[in-house]
């Protein structure tokens, strides 16, 4: 390294995040993929989830894993016979992979539900529609979750 | 605590069979069970755990909350109205609490 | 977009730096609008007094992600709604051994709080200092109302903060310089705002003049203007104020950090309410 001097540098030392204790995202050890599999295992009963049918919609970087905003569709007429039975939702590296299940009746429409939800570090969120015939589907989407500039 | 604060979102009227947006948030810390205090000991979870709309008592919409859930949680989902009635919405708290809120909507 | 992080370096060292890219990341240009009411997200800098480093002010707004964006363009998706309700109940309930509520001397809390909220600090005679909405309301209360000053931070405090100034939303800030001892006040916080502090050497204007724009690794430094005080953040989950955002930012440096109120916080509050005159009032604003 040489002869950096007053140049517009913006150069800040690390430390500034881990004075951060405010924020109520988990902090114990994360879960993994195998065990959020598990889960997903447990919810379809063993069955392998398709893909399609569910769109999950999530930011590419969340601008705090403190609150991600965080939506799920899934294709179905919603009538009597042929209704979504209900949507999980599985964060992958969270220290408990559960997020939220979502149970849907015909009158709710339409199988699509927000919220809002919290991520401890960059990884998969998965969702999973287990529909009134017993097939189950999935989609999965990656959310960046970077630590601000500031721990403040 | 304070009670929580409940905010929700339904149009007044529909006309019948219409599928309708429905939005609701209350506040509430969703205490995650993961977080210590200053002494270095586990904050105990509290968290909303369950969360239901019923129309005229039959279901519309239910979520099961895990604390992966943000503080003050919000819901956004839809419901279709075959006639004029009330929608029930109930928030479980871990506590024991139940938090309830009425809306009723006209169809015609 | 591009975004560029700015590394860090992990070390306190000042001589182990690293080279940032010099990409700037502009603000969004995006108009925003709330329960039909237009929010000025950018004005033209205050030119009095002289020496306003920007030619245009720009909400911290603009500086914000999609999401986060829609969450504060939406007053019910907004979780800082939630306070300001709280912060109406408060207005309306009779504390104190005088038995008076704030509506009790000012009924219609629209009308009468309207602008209220955009012109603070203010200039305060009985105490010879600038007052902001938080000493106002203790001041009231104690002198008023025989109640009990609000502890700093306090979520009443922030509730009723946020709800008197909401009242002012999109109305543009102002405040007057020209009353009492107001200049000198302006001229300590402007000496506040570029003092370098803490182990990291850093003044407020190194990230929110010289470096808006520009990311501190996740974070799109803005300008750092206070319109949107107190604001819901998304990382704590709740409202934040003012006071507690000067004390967070200064602490960030690594040095030690001022009482909330303290002469030193109210001074540089007077100057950084210059600094974004002309922007709306847009409390409760929503950021990261």
């Amino acid at each position: 390294m040489t002869h950096l001097t007053r140049r517009k540098l913006f150069t800040l030392a690390a430390g500034a995040g881990t004075l951060a204790v405010a924020a109520n995202l988990p902090r114990t050890a994360n879960a993994t993929p195998e065990e959020a599999q598990k889960a997903i295992s447990e919810f379809t009963g063993g069955k392998e989830p398709q893909s399609g049918k569910i769109t999950l919609t999530a930011p590419e970087i969340a601008e705090n894993g403190n609150t991600v905003p965080i939506s799920i569709s899934v294709e179905s007429e919603m009538t009597g016979d042929d209704f979504v039975e209900s949507v999980t939702l599985m964060a992958e590296g969270n220290p408990n992979p559960e997020v939220a299940t979502f149970l849907f009746t015909p009158l709710s429409g339409r199988a699509e539900a927000t919220t809002r939800i919290r991520l401890a570090k960059t990884q998969n969120v998965v969702a999973v529609a287990k529909m009134s015939d017993g097939s189950v589907y999935s989609d999965r989407k990656e959310v960046k979750v970077t630590i601000g500039g500031c721990g403040g | 605590m304070a009670a929580p604060r409940i905010r929700v979102k339904v149009p007044s009227s529909a006309s019948a069979g219409e599928v309708i947006t429905i939005k609701t948030l209350i506040s509430h810390e969703m205490e995650s069970g993961q977080r210590k205090d200053k002494d270095g000991n586990t904050i105990p979870r509290e968290i909303i755990n369950n969360f239901t709309c019923e129309f005229n008592g039959t279901k519309v919409f239910e979520c099961q909350l895990d604390p992966a859930i943000s503080s003050n949680p919000y819901f956004e989902f839809y419901a279709k109205v075959p006639e004029s009635g009330t929608f029930k919405f109930t928030w479980q708290d871990d506590n024991g609490e139940t938090y309830t809120e009425e809306k009723d909507i006209e169809v015609s | 977009m591009k975004k560029t992080a700015i590394l860090l370096t992990g070390v306190v060292t000042l001589t182990t730096l690293a080279l940032a890219p010099r990409v700037l990341a502009d603000p969004v240009d995006e108009a925003l609008t709330i329960d039909g009411q237009e929010i000025i997200t950018t004005a033209p800098a205050p030119t009095e007094p002289e020496g306003h480093p920007f030619d245009e002010v720009r909400s911290g707004w603009l500086y914000r992600e999609p999401d986060t964006r829609s969450m504060e363009a939406d007053s019910f998706e907004n979780p800082g709604m939630l306070a300001v309700e709280r912060g109406e109940e408060i207005w309306n309930t009779a504390e104190g051994e005088a038995g008076q509520s704030c509506a009790s001397c000012h009924e219609d809390a629209s009308e009468f709080l309207k602008g209220v909220g955009a012109s603070y600090p203010k200039w305060d005679e009985a105490s010879g200092k600038p007052i902001n909405i938080e000493l106002f309301i203790n001041k009231h209360r104690e002198e008023k109302m025989g109640a009990e000053a609000y502890k700093f931070d306090e979520d009443a405090q922030k509730d009723l903060t946020a709800f008197i100034k909401n009242q002012s939303l999109g109305i543009p800030v102002e405040i007057d310089l020209s009353e009492g001892d107001m200049m000198s006040w302006w001229e300590e916080g402007k000496e506040r705002y570029y003092l370098r502090t803490g182990q990291l050497n850093l003044s407020c204007a190194t990230c929110h003049e010289q470096n808006n724009g520009r990311y501190i690794r996740a974070d799109h430094l803005s300008q750092g203007n206070t319109n949107g005080f107190p604001t819901y953040r998304l990382k704590q989950g709740a409202l934040v104020s003012l006071h507690n955002r000067f004390r967070g930012c200064i602490r960030d440096t690594r040095a030690e950090f001022p009482d909330a109120f303290s002469d030193e916080l109210m001074a540089l509050e007077v100057y950084t309410a210059w600094r974004g005159g002309g922007l709306s009032v847009e409390t409760p604003a929503v950021r990261q």
